[in-house]
């Protein structure tokens, strides 16, 4: 089944396009790595797919759906920064979605409910290994910690897309390595479609299904911004050997 | 090493702090001291003994024709005027900063009337509040709301608008409605931004608050002071502005230790 499907879509800022010609269908269950050169817009596509901003021409649509106009619960977002609530506790940023949906007036639960709440929490923070900082606030957690927390809390809507825009890009090699391998786990867990920015042409190669090089084709020397950038690679990678063959045996 | 990365050490600092109070205090005692020795009846430069006295006084006797103590009676009628007038500009502020700053609308229609009402010098509307609100308290509240107030809806907008835009997109991914953003994401963002700007705006108040009991008040800190410059009695004059200065760093140290216990995650480390 296609999970998105992208038609014809450019987008311009102030009459300058950023992105043209983006035509794309990407299976459901995919894992979609996007690379390209700084600036070439590849945040821009994913707040694109977030519905986050509208494309100036052409239409995204998810799982066939109208196309959305506004971010909604269907697709999950992490951001390199920002991406988790910094006033709420780690356990609270995992049920606020919950709090929200139980609680239109106020957004809020109190008693037994938020009780309720919290200990479904619980499992899923020894999941993700954040179990004995649950009570702590995300400024006390480390980079790979607070991403975690983050990966987990746009998890908590079970979005059918989950739009990543470098959300390794600040850690080690270490902890991305532990990152990559949480983030396969649960990818192939909920069997949702991933998008994700990296600048790390390696990491795409281990991660990926598919990958989308975006680059401009059509370039004007005398005036730089005259043209956008568009999907000059598309690389699906479901042969296993392709990838082995790029990352060595190890 | 260069002078920007010097830094004095904890005793060192505490003199550093204390020298200017030490300088000024000194030389109102020589100022006084030679003033008093040429002409002891002086009365422009009471001595710091006399002043000490007068606040006693001011402090623990009651006034003749009331039956009460001045210093309390006064201190209670201002702080009345200041908290209610503060805490309603406070409302204000929080309430518009927030329409203000979510929603694009409200922004469209509110935030160039508030930059043209926050330019409005609020002193020279105190005689229309006299004429509308009479002589009464009610003038006087509105006065530090108008004055504060649009300096507070703006600051609030401001920082409404500077919550990054990555958190209310992740609410919105998350199911939030804009209420539900406005109660769970923006307000306790601003809260302690909230706090920060009362904690800027109380000056301003209190300059209100003494310009309207200056001109029309039965009794307040601000009214004693205007009342007793006819004697010139300096004395209480002075006892007074040490006080309202105790009491501003009070008010001031009290908002900044209900931040940090209220909004632990917001006081990282910086302060003011
Ligand atoms: N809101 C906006 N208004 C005007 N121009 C914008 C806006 N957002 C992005 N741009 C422009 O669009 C281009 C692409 O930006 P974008 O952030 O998508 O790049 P990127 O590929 O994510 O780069 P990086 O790898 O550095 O994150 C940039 O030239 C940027 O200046
Ligand atoms: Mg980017």
């Amino acid at each position: 089944m296609t999970a998105v499907s992208v038609h014809d879509v450019w987008k311009s800022y102030d009459g300058r396009p950023v992105l043209e010609r983006l035509n794309i269908e990407v299976e459901e269950g995919a894992f979609c790595a996007i690379v390209g050169a700084s600036g070439c817009g590849k945040s821009t596509f994913l707040r694109l797919l977030l519905a986050q901003e509208l494309p100036s021409r052409g239409e995204i649509r998810i799982a066939d759906a109208d196309p959305a106009t506004e971010p909604q619960a269907d697709r999950g977002i992490v951001f390199q920064r920002y991406s988790v609530f910094p006033h709420l506790t780690v356990r609270d940023n995992l049920i606020f979605a919950a709090e929200i949906a139980a609680s239109r007036t106020l957004g809020r639960t109190w008693g037994r409910t938020r009780r309720n709440l919290r200990d479904e929490a619980e499992a899923t923070l020894e999941r993700v290994g954040l179990g004995h900082a649950a009570k702590l606030c995300p400024s006390a957690l480390s980079g790979g910690m607070q991403q975690r927390l983050a990966i987990a809390q746009a998890l908590t809507k079970k979005p059918k897309v989950l739009l990543l825009d470098e959300p390794f890009g600040a850690l080690d090699p270490g902890t991305r390595a532990t990152m990559h391998e949480f983030l396969l786990e649960l990818w192939r867990e909920t069997a949702m479609t991933i998008f994700m920015v990296t600048h790390d042409i390696k990491e795409a190669f281990k991660l990926a299904t598919r990958i989308l090089a975006f680059d401009k084709v059509r370039d004007d020397p005398t005036d730089p911004g005259a043209y956008g950038a568009t999907i000059t690679y598309d690389l699906p990678l479901d042969d296993k050997t392709e990838k082995d063959a790029f990352n060595g045996p190890n | 090493m260069r002078w920007i990365n010097r830094r004095p050490r904890r005793p060192a600092a505490i003199i550093l702090a204390l020298v200017p109070f030490v300088i000024v205090i000194g030389a109102y005692v020589i100022a006084s001291d030679i003033r008093l020795a040429e002409n002891p009846s002086d009365r422009l430069t009471p001595a710091p003994s006399q002043i000490i006295d007068t606040f006693v006084m001011l402090a623990t006797e009651p006034d003749r024709r009331t039956g009460r103590i001045p210093l309390w009676s006064d201190t209670w009628a201002s702080l009345q005027r200041l908290l209610a007038g503060v805490a309603i500009a406070a409302g204000i502020g929080l309430v518009f900063g927030l329409l203000i700053g979510l929603l694009p609308f409200a922004r469209a229609g509110l935030a160039p009337f508030a930059a043209a009402i926050s330019l409005v010098p609020p002193l020279a509307l105190l005689p229309i509040l006299f004429i509308v609100f009479g002589l009464g308290e009610t003038a006087k509240i509105v006065l530090i709301v108008v004055g504060i107030g649009p300096f507070l809806i703006r600051d609030l907008s401001q920082r409404v608008l500077e919550i990054p835009s990555e958190l209310l997109v992740k609410a919105q991914t998350l199911g939030a409605s804009t209420w539900q953003i406005a109660l769970r994401v923006a307000l306790p963002q601003v809260l302690p931004r909230l706090v920060q700007a009362v904690r800027l705006s109380l000056g301003p108040a209190w300059l209100f608050l003494i310009a309207a009991e200056a001109i029309a008040a039965e009794g307040g800190l601000g009214y004693r002071i205007f009342l007793v410059r006819r004697y010139l009695a300096m004395d209480i004059i002075l006892s007074y502005v040490v006080w309202i200065t105790f009491l501003a760093f009070l008010l001031d140290y009290a908002l900044k230790s209900l931040s940090r216990a209220a909004f632990a995650w917001f006081h990282g480390g910086e302060d003011l």
